[in-house]
């Protein structure tokens, strides 16, 4: 508690404090929601992840204003890096938008939950177990919540398969549909660059129960990340079928691939 | 003979005190004394929330209060007894009183005892009471449950409804009667409406007299604490559950409601705030934790309900609130502050 306190003292800015106030966020009396959200161990982990956001990862965003400053909301973008970085990225760029502020929800995967220090840490963040029911009950609490639909198939991918977007899940898109939410999509460009991945030691990774052990350097590389948030799509029901939901599904996919090469066609090489 | 009259049992003004149960929807509010007033069973009148809800409905029912384990003081117009639910002399209380309802609070806690006596207690003991139920005519009983019944899992979803999966006897042996127990409650609440069954899955419980694990924990001055862990928890005050007890039997909708407020904290937290000091215990390998617990023998913490201090068991409490119009009057500060304050008066 001590060392908190400490670090929030030299860590959290009055401006990271002051927009964080400014997020509305429904939490109990002792700044918890019911996942475990704490508002202040939020500015905490805000405060620490600037240098990397600013200075580390020197992050440009575009379409900020396309994000509405309340209600529920499905952030769908392409997962990549090998770490979820591009997750943090995304979170701390809606975090401190100067439009609206919104602290939003990553689901992440269930062996975190597991991990000491690391599960509550990352659900004091905002962060929490990738469960249906979770996304459900989050979505009625009008919260913002990022999904990579490609999931490890899109983190893990090797260097050849760069920008390509790999199968998405549907799960969001009846999410969607069954809890009338906006998607926004977003196309993130930079974050491939950050673990370059030749290949992948998948025996290593079955023995360690681990999702992939991938070749790589040791940390990530300070490439240049730039994040383009798209305009709000809103998809209405009945869902038909399957089918009919994977087509709904390419649009989004269509969408973030424009975001994607966007991005690539304003960008002069991997650190500018 | 197993049934031991109390001193202060009036058993001829309870023999002519017959009163009717009314139909769903509630019994008289404030029915005068000298009416003839229903007459209500309460099991496990013993402890501190029977005692609450005691003295919240003793104005308006004629009370008959069971405890298997004491014979409990009780006040003039009252019956007493000590009985064992599945001793063959429980018959006789339904035979003496017309029994309308019964609030059934008397569950032996997850560290009493073992867990076979626990079983035959509370699985075969609640199993013989809904049956005299049924065999005498009674049309309501409100069953006390847990959340336990849940069961601590890393991968629980938050605000777990009515009907997320009760998957505590997973977890351990010394669980299963929590959920035998709940079972059976929800196998009579559909196949005998009659009997109109409540049953309450409340939260962790706290407060002044509670004696459960949780309230154990919070009135040490050093509490374990598992290295990494904090889970989210909840908290209701005693007398905020004796209200919800007391509410649910008074309206009366048969069914399965979570009790809890919506206001959650971190374990940890909760231990600073009620003046614990958390003294900090390996967690892994997964058994150094459990061996600790045992070496160590506390009620408080038991090697079965280590989970619960690691991984979130969070209610969703809803149903209960929009169907009875709950709102518990006191907040997570006041809970903290009983047990804080008998500290520093020496108390605890």
């Amino acid at each position: 508690m001590a060392l908190r306190d400490l670090l929030k003292k030299y860590v959290v800015s009055e401006k990271t404090n002051e927009i964080v106030n400014r997020i509305p966020k429904p939490v109990g009396s002792f700044g918890y929601d019911p996942w475990g959200y704490n508002s202040e161990t939020f500015k905490l982990g805000l405060g620490l992840f600037r240098p990397f956001f600013e200075r580390y990862f020197r992050v440009e965003t575009h379409g900020l204003e396309n994000i509405p400053p309340e209600g529920r909301l499905l952030i769908i973008g392409n997962h990549s890096g090998q770490l979820p970085i591009d997750g943090a990225l995304v979170g701390y760029a809606l975090a401190t938008n100067p439009h609206a502020p919104r602290a939003v929800r990553a689901m992440i995967e269930r062996v975190f939950t597991t991990l000491p220090y690391v599960g509550n840490m990352l659900n004091k963040w905002g962060a929490v177990l990738g469960d249906p029911e979770n996304c459900v009950k989050m979505l009625r609490n009008d919260e913002a919540i990022i999904v990579f639909p490609e999931g490890i198939r899109g983190s893990g991918k090797p260097w050849s398969e760069r920008y390509k977007l790999q199968r998405f899940g549907l799960g969001f898109m009846h999410l969607a549909i069954t809890e009338r939410t906006p998607i926004i999509p977003v196309g993130i460009v930079g974050c491939e660059e950050t673990m370059p991945t030749p290949f992948h030691l998948k025996t290593l990774a079955k023995l360690l129960g681990i999702p992939y052990a991938p070749v790589t350097t040791p940390v990530p590389l300070p490439t240049k990340v730039r994040i383009y948030f798209g305009k709000p799509m809103v998809f209405e029901g009945p869902i038909l079928g399957e089918d009919d939901t994977a087509v709904k599904v390419e649009r989004v996919k269509d969408e973030i691939r424009a975001l994607i090469q966007r991005g690539l066609s304003e960008r002069d090489g991997w650190f500018q | 003979m197993d049934i031991r009259i109390s001193e202060g049992g009036d058993m001829q003004h309870m023999d002519s005190a017959v009163g009717v149960l009314p139909e769903a929807g509630g019994l008289p509010a404030g029915v005068r004394v000298g009416e003839k007033r229903p007459q209500v069973l309460v099991t496990g009148a013993g402890g501190a929330l029977a005692q609450m809800v005691i003295s919240l409905l003793k104005d308006r029912y004629q009370l008959v209060l069971v405890d298997f384990r004491r014979r409990v003081r009780i006040d003039e117009g009252m019956a007493s007894y000590q009985v064992e639910y599945n001793k063959r002399g429980f018959e006789d209380i339904f035979r003496r009183h017309k029994i309308e309802a019964v609030i059934h609070l008397g569950r032996m806690g997850v560290y009493e005892s073992t867990h076979r006596y626990r079983y035959n207690q509370n699985v075969l003991g609640t199993k013989r009471l809904l049956d005299l139920c049924l065999k005498y005519g009674v049309h309501q009983v409100v069953v006390l449950s847990t959340y336990f019944v849940y069961g601590a899992s890393p991968y629980n979803p938050a605000l777990l409804s009515e009907e997320a999966p009760l998957k505590a006897s997973e977890l351990t042996m010394d669980l299963v009667d929590s959920v035998e127990l709940e079972n059976l409650a929800s196998i009579y609440l559909w196949k005998h409406p009659e009997l109109n069954i409540t049953i309450l899955r409340p939260t962790n419980i706290a407060g002044p007299g509670v004696l459960n694990s949780l309230s154990l924990m919070l009135s040490r001055k050093f509490a374990p604490a598992l290295l990494g862990f904090s889970p989210m928890m909840q908290f209701i005050h005693v007398e905020d559950m004796a209200d919800a007890i007391v509410l649910a039997f008074e309206k009366n909708v048969p069914g399965i409601y979570n009790v809890a407020a919506n206001d959650w904290v971190a374990f940890r937290e909760a231990l600073v705030q009620c003046g614990c000091t958390p003294v900090p215990v390996p967690s892994v390998p997964e058994n150094l934790p459990r061996r600790i617990s045992r070496a160590l023998g506390w009620k408080a913490w038991p090697a079965y309900l280590l989970n619960y201090y690691k991984y979130p068991v969070i209610l969703d409490g809803s149903l209960f609130k929009s169907t009875f119009g709950f709102k518990p009057k006191r907040s997570l500060a006041d809970i903290f502050a009983h047990y804080r304050e008998k500290k520093e008066m020496g108390i605890l």
